[in-house]
């Protein structure tokens, strides 16, 4: 039964991704791009942690991390840069 | 055991599908940043639940570290989504004709 | 160096050190002793040096209400969740999104940036702004329909707790 789950979960989460990379083209706006990269690496986490429990696999857990901690920075950054033409002041 | 873990798969599969489905469908940049900030963060957060409850059962010992991630995501999703909502009213992003009040300190002081 | 309050020397942040030290068990995922001192070791160590970043004083009071207004926030966030799940999912021209602006009794800087991130995670909001004087809150909803019971709400559910367990001080 988990299998079964895990298959619907895996494609719900990819639709997801792919509606999230049809925003990031689309747009139209800057901050709508930087919000559909941001839900991109969250669903990135999703689809990794799942793919750890499909292959019963803890390993996973660490690119997760790094993804999420990565995808913040990232985020702010553009942010900042949108707010300010600049990151660091 | 399984029934708690394939309903926390699913609540969490469904609920970042919304979350993204709302991104896409939306119809302007305050509305859509709900999506992602609420849904999808709560959907990660099950499957990361989900995650460490399976690897806590199927192992020796327990597996906590899961919960790290969801903490992250829980305390800066609100973060990055102050941020970009500043960035879109910086830049005058384009807002929906009905949005009632006006992205402005001082104008809305009633 | 005059020294407003007396903080120990080898502990300026309890807090900090104990966030630092579950942390790094948690990342590493074990409970053994030795990670526990090493893990001690750091907790004490970095809050050390870093002493300079951390100039505000946090002190809380009321941890019993502390712990009620976390679960009150999770509880909310798993209702919320289902709220804007049903909004998103019903016809857009339905919606009826606003800005509202609250005006802040809170006065420490960490209570208001609990606030403005319980806000963005509970029903239907998102704190866009702080004013610079921080004493307004700029907040954006998806379906707004009673102003007024909206702030009521956020006043008296989530600003109140945080007013008493962080007071200014």
């Amino acid at each position: 039964m988990l299998e079964t789950v895990l298959q619907i979960a895996l494609i719900a989460v990819a639709l997801a991704m792919l509606l999230s990379a049809w925003r990031l083209i689309v747009g139209p706006s800057k901050p709508d791009r930087i919000l559909a990269l941001d839900t991109l690496y969250i669903n990135t986490i999703a689809l990794l942690i799942l793919l750890g429990l499909w292959l019963g696999s803890a390993l996973y857990f660490e690119a997760a991390l790094l993804i999420a901690v990565m995808g913040f920075v990232g985020t702010v950054a553009l942010s900042k840069y949108l707010l300010r033409g600049d990151i660091m002041e | 055991m399984e029934w708690i873990l394939s309903a926390l798969i699913l609540i969490g599969a469904g609920f970042t599908l919304v979350g993204s489905i709302g991104l896409a469908k939306l119809p302007d940049f305050f509305t859509r940043l709900h999506g992602p900030t609420k849904a999808t963060t709560l959907g990660v957060g099950a499957i990361l639940i989900a995650s460490a409850l399976y690897f806590s059962t199927r192992q020796e010992g327990i597996s906590l570290h899961e919960l790290l991630i969801t903490l992250f995501l829980f305390i800066t999703a609100p973060v990055s989504a102050h941020l970009m909502a500043k960035a879109a009213i910086h830049l005058k992003t384009r807002m929906l004709k009905r949005t009632q009040g006006t992205p402005d300190f001082k104008n809305n002081q009633n | 160096m005059a020294q407003t309050q007396q903080k120990s020397r080898w502990l300026p942040h309890p807090i900090l050190s104990l966030a630092l030290w579950l942390i790094w068990l948690l990342l590493n995922n074990t409970f053994a002793p030795g990670h526990m001192v090493l893990g001690a070791v750091l907790a004490i160590v970095i809050p050390m040096l870093t002493a300079g970043f951390w100039q505000e004083r946090v002190c809380v009071r009321a941890p019993g209400t502390l712990a009620k207004y976390f679960l009150v926030v999770l509880w909310d966030i798993l209702i919320a969740n289902v709220v804007v799940a049903k909004l998103i999912l019903s016809p857009n021209r339905k919606l009826q999104p606003g800005f509202f602006v609250i005006d802040l009794d809170a006065r420490h800087p960490l209570a208001i940036s609990l606030l403005a991130n319980t806000i963005s995670l509970t029903p239907g909001t998102v704190s866009c702004d702080v004013s610079p004087d921080q004493k307004q809150l700029l907040v954006h909803a998806l379906h707004l329909e009673d102003e007024a019971a909206t702030i009521h709400d956020i006043k008296t559910r989530y600003e109140a707790p945080l007013n008493k367990v962080l007071p200014p001080c």
